[in-house]
């Protein structure tokens, strides 16, 4: 339930960031990295990206979800393991505790793909002419 | 010509919480209050413990409870009649307490009493043992509540909670004859992920373990670095 809260906190920053582009851009798709070992499910996130934004600046824009894997660091080892979420999270070797994660805490606006309207693009080409 | 840009943002989804959790930080440490934050799933015990804590610690420290109910006052009420300020948020269907409704308690707190008086205070967040592990409110120590009745494996089902958190206090080991529980399985399990939590049996029916809860909690106020408890 919580990715409806993640999904307004999106929304928001995004259209911070769209409103401060000197020229409306046309956004395409929004990129995020979502982590393994967050409390995030992406499917959750798609759906409530899909309800939210319905009839808003943000009708249609894709959302790509990459989601990166839980890798751990063990101190002791000095190597890095793919813990197994919901079975083994210590060292496969030592035995250590998880301590040090190296991936699958994100939970990141990556980027935006965006364009220019046609028209606005000829403009702004035009004028730089 | 169809020409696409990219614009990289590179910004964490949960900046803005994160943002508040600091601001109320910010707060708590100028007032010189100490705050834990209690989690748990549903009926793991948390009012229940604070009844034990509030009623004994109310001697030497100045405590308040901020306290997230999904809908109802039924648990600030119960903490009410020791004597301490409770300020109930309602979360509506939020399935946590987030900064910004920490700060809305703050405010309120503030409002009606001097803030620089209080030595403590605990928000007890919304049952779940999903989602308040993501969400940062400003304290300063996180406190997980695991009961008997929940099985030693769940540390391993909803890792995060377990491996945010400071302390874990195993509650309701009154039960636990009366249960298959494996303790020694449910501390190594939350030892896969977590070196440092201080591990405290407890039954707040028994008064078992209180007192290194109470202890665990003066050491906090007092800001000195607890070491892990070794349990059994």
């Amino acid at each position: 339930m919580h990715e409806t809260d993640m999904t307004k906190a999106l929304i928001m920053t995004v259209r911070d960031w769209f409103e401060d582009q000197p020229i409306a851009p046309n956004i395409e798709a929004i990129h995020l990295i979502v982590g393994q070992f967050t409390c995030v499910e992406p499917a959750s996130l798609e759906f409530a990206f899909t309800a939210q934004t319905q009839n808003t600046f943000l009708a249609g824009v894709r959302l790509m979800i990459q989601e990166t894997p839980l890798i751990a660091f063990c101190h002791r080892c000095e190597v890095e393991y793919a813990p197994q979420m919901g079975l083994q999270y210590a060292c496969p070797t030592c035995h250590a505790p998880m301590e040090e994660i190296r991936s699958g805490r994100e939970l990141k606006i990556d980027r935006i793909e965006y364009s220019h309207h046609e028209e606005e693009a000829i403009a702004s080409r035009s004028s730089s002419e | 010509m169809h020409q696409t840009f990219d614009a990289a943002l590179e910004l964490n989804l949960l900046h803005a919480n994160q943002a508040g959790a600091d601001h109320n930080r910010d707060h708590f440490d100028r007032w010189g209050i100490h705050c834990l934050n209690l989690m748990s799933s549903p009926g793991a015990g948390k009012t229940e413990l604070l009844e034990r804590t509030l009623a004994t610690l109310n001697a030497e420290l100045k405590m308040a409870v901020i306290e997230g109910d999904m809908t109802t006052e039924l648990d600030a009420d119960r903490l009410r009649q020791y004597d301490v300020p409770v300020i109930a948020i309602n979360t509506g269907r939020a399935c946590h307490l987030d900064s910004k409704m920490v700060a809305g308690g703050l405010h309120q707190l503030s409002h009606h009493y001097d803030p620089t008086t209080f030595d403590l205070v605990f928000v007890e967040n919304v049952g779940n043992l999903v989602c308040p592990a993501e969400f940062e409110v400003g304290e300063h120590a996180k406190v997980a509540l695991l009961s008997v009745t929940e099985g030693e494996d769940k540390p391993l089902k909803y890792p995060l909670m377990f491996q945010e958190a400071d302390c874990l206090l195993v509650t309701k080991m009154d039960l636990a004859p009366y249960l298959d529980l494996d303790l020694e399985m449910l501390v190594a399990n939350v030892r896969q992920m977590n070196s440092h939590a201080a591990i405290i049996p407890v039954s707040a029916k028994t008064g078992e373990g209180l007192d290194l809860w109470f202890d665990w909690v003066r050491s906090q106020v007092q800001g000195m670095v607890s070491s892990p408890l070794l349990t059994h």
